[in-house]
């Protein structure tokens, strides 16, 4: 279990560390001290490792990760785990402006509140927040499930394509072409998977979530509805 | 008797013909004109300037006999793996999706004959233009479809695009015409559906978080690709600072004659500046802070022939690039398909509805009866015909400047025409020592 010091060890050394392990490697464990918010921390993973930051991570943290799972006791910066395709993000802390960005598969967790832009252009990830996200979150989200356990900000889902937005609080305002959707059992059990691999089984009822997504009205041109663009 | 004579018909210089009928267009349509290609309004360009050539105070050097070099290193600032281009002329991006996959693999089939590099575009990376470009630039767009770390991975290079020439600020918009299955998937997208492409990136705001956005790129591919920065030119001076500060291998301008694939006529003619007016001021930036020739300028709108490369690098830059004449070597416009032209209610030459996928030269289409049409090797075969010419002319001119290297070539080989091109270009009005806008002869 390889124990890696940040204080002493180079970032760009541990990375391509990381990016050396093969799919078979021994070394599947890894823990990682003093952090101190440095950027792109285990960024571009690309087998099933486990990594677990001890502390605070900057921007990028397990940006385009594939197949690894990262953990980060502490909060997050920008953009973590941004366009993650594969594998598994825990931030146990807060996480800041555009967590999971254009992610494509893969399921994000942040236990604390997730900034504005959460899920943007999101294409295919998951991502649970259990507090609340900030304004413009799923803005143009394409596929993938944001399940929010508390409050959304301004503008929800603004240009929002097919990404499914479920938010069991209240939602401050909902963006151009976002509405509320009737919440039926396919999607309560939607919930209920996203939950379980985030491993919140039975901390929420499902059905206390709202559903919301696309009007599909901004989908091709016109003019009529320009001033909704 | 005789009625009195009368004025011949006098049609108004401000409303010509062509506002008088996009003012109809309009009226009848209530949506703004979409179109790809670049600028078309006349603008200052390399036409208006000249080398002086050799003369008693400059040595000539022998055409086809005396060595006049033409490759470009790229990304030596920081990449482990800089590129080795033997010409200075690379291919810009363009999306599959926007171009067919033939006319992709034909762009990579000449450019890798030649030794240059191709590049991706908004969509991703296809296994046609990754096996047939043997130096692959990988575009990182707002959009981010099709964003994928393997590809970061097997590219040879990462272009950020900021914005590009032909809409500076402005996002991009795939018509549902061209969206086929293949370009929907790999966009994560409904098929059919209007697909905008943004127009900032989803996951960093200004100069400082690009700096680390660049980083995260680096620490992913392991420091090994360049990193290139593309902009729009509008801030010329500034974007290119910004870049350099913000960790760029390579800065990519590209003036408002770059083409697109599409985008609003308004936006295409009336934002942004010609590259002839950008170049100087990137130039200045890399120069005041020291980085002239350590971060490469590739500058791009509007290069059609080896004389408009070659005065590109007499300003200052490094390599050019071409889009719209690279479409046009493998067959985009010819008036051997004029029958076509006529069919889609214009004429070869000005045929810019691309974001139709109507395209009968099979280039810009996702209709596979169309895009049959093209012959990848054949065109492949002619862009590189055209890159050999393109870099002839540049050498014939880089030796009759004494020159050999074709980066030999500086400002003071340069005069302009116009006044407009000597104040844009900082070189003086033929004929005389005056550079509109400075004290002194440079």
């Amino acid at each position: 279990m390889p124990d890696i010091d940040l204080s002493v060890t180079p970032l760009r050394e541990l990375n391509a560390a990381l990016h050396k392990l093969t799919p078979e490697t021994n070394e599947r464990h890894w823990v990682i001290e003093h952090p101190a918010g440095g950027h792109a921390i285990a960024a571009g993973l690309n087998v099933p490792v486990t990594v677990e930051i001890n502390g605070s991570v900057g921007y990028y943290c397990a940006g385009m990760n594939k197949l690894a799972t990262v953990l980060v006791h502490g909060s997050a910066g920008v953009g973590v785990a941004e366009n993650m395709m594969s594998g598994f993000v825990h931030v146990s802390g807060d996480a800041s402006q555009a967590a999971g960005a254009t992610g494509r598969g893969g399921l994000l967790r942040i236990d604390g509140n997730a900034s504005s832009r959460c899920g943007i252009s999101m294409k295919g990830i998951d991502i649970v927040v259990k507090g609340s996200v900030g304004h413009m979150s799923a803005f143009m989200a394409q596929t993938g499930n944001l399940v929010v356990l508390g409050d959304a900000g301004d503008s929800l889902g603004d240009s929002i394509y097919e990404a499914r937005l479920f938010v069991r609080g209240s939602v401050k305002s909902l963006g151009a072409d976002c509405i509320e959707k009737d919440m039926r059992d396919e999607h309560k059990a939607a919930v209920h998977d996203v939950l379980t691999q985030a491993g919140l089984d039975g901390e929420v009822d499902p059905s206390e979530f709202k559903r919301y997504g696309s009007a599909r009205t901004l989908y091709t041109f016109n003019v009529d509805h320009a001033g909704e663009y | 008797m005789d009625a009195t004579p009368r004025t011949t018909p006098r049609k108004s210089a401000t409303f010509d013909d062509y506002s008088l009928s996009e003012i109809r267009r309009a009226a009848a349509s209530g949506i703004y004109d979409i179109r790809g290609a670049g600028a078309k309004r006349k603008v200052p360009h390399f036409d208006d300037l000249l080398f002086l050539g050799a003369s008693i105070s400059r040595y000539p050097l022998e055409g086809y006999r005396e060595k006049c070099a033409t490759d470009v290193w790229l990304g030596t600032r920081f990449a482990e793996k800089p590129i080795h281009l033997k010409i200075p002329i690379t291919i810009a991006g363009m999306s599959f999706g926007s171009l067919s996959a033939q006319a992709k693999e034909a762009l990579g089939r000449g450019a890798s004959q030649m030794g240059t590099s191709t590049t991706t575009g908004d969509g991703g990376m296809t296994e046609e233009e990754r096996g047939h470009s043997t130096i692959l630039v990988y575009q990182l767009l707002p959009s981010r479809y099709g964003m994928n770390p393997d590809d970061l991975r097997r590219a040879d290079a990462i272009e950020v695009v900021i914005g590009q020439g032909a809409k500076p600020g402005g996002g991009g918009m795939l018509l549902g015409q061209k969206i086929s299955d293949r370009v929907a998937e790999m966009r994560t997208l409904p098929k059919g559906i209007d697909q905008r492409s943004a127009c900032r990136h989803p996951d960093w705001t200004g100069p400082d978080d690009l700096e680390i956005k660049i980083q995260e790129l680096r620490e992913i591919t392991d420091w090994q690709k360049p990193i290139y920065i593309k902009v729009g030119a509008s801030r010329p001076y500034y974007d290119t600072a910004l870049a350099i500060k913000s960790g760029a291998d390579v800065v990519v301008l590209d003036g408002m004659q770059g083409g697109t694939a599409a985008t609003q006529e308004v936006f295409i003619e009336h934002v942004g500046l010609p590259i002839l007016g950008a170049i100087r001021p990137a130039v200045q930036a890399l120069q005041d802070l020291g980085m002239h020739r350590k971060v490469q300028l590739i500058v791009s709108g509007g290069i059609r022939n080896g004389a408009d490369a070659a005065k590109a690098l007499a300003l200052g830059a490094d390599a050019v690039s071409i889009g719209t004449a690279a479409l046009v070597a493998i067959g985009d416009n010819d008036p051997a398909l004029e029958e076509h032209y006529q069919k889609l209610g214009t004429t070869a030459g000005a045929y810019d509805d691309w974001h139709e996928g109507r395209d009968p030269a099979g280039i810009n289409t996702q209709d596979p009866t169309l895009s049959a049409r093209l012959d990848p090797q054949l065109a492949g075969r002619r862009l590189a015909n055209y890159l050999a010419v393109m870099t002839l002319e540049a050498q014939t001119i880089a030796r009759a400047c004494g020159k050999s290297h074709v980066h030999n070539l500086e400002p003071e080989d340069l005069v302009a025409l116009t006044v407009e091109a000597a104040a844009m270009a900082k070189v003086p009005l033929a004929g005389t020592d005056w550079i509109p806008g400075s004290k002194t002869y440079e």
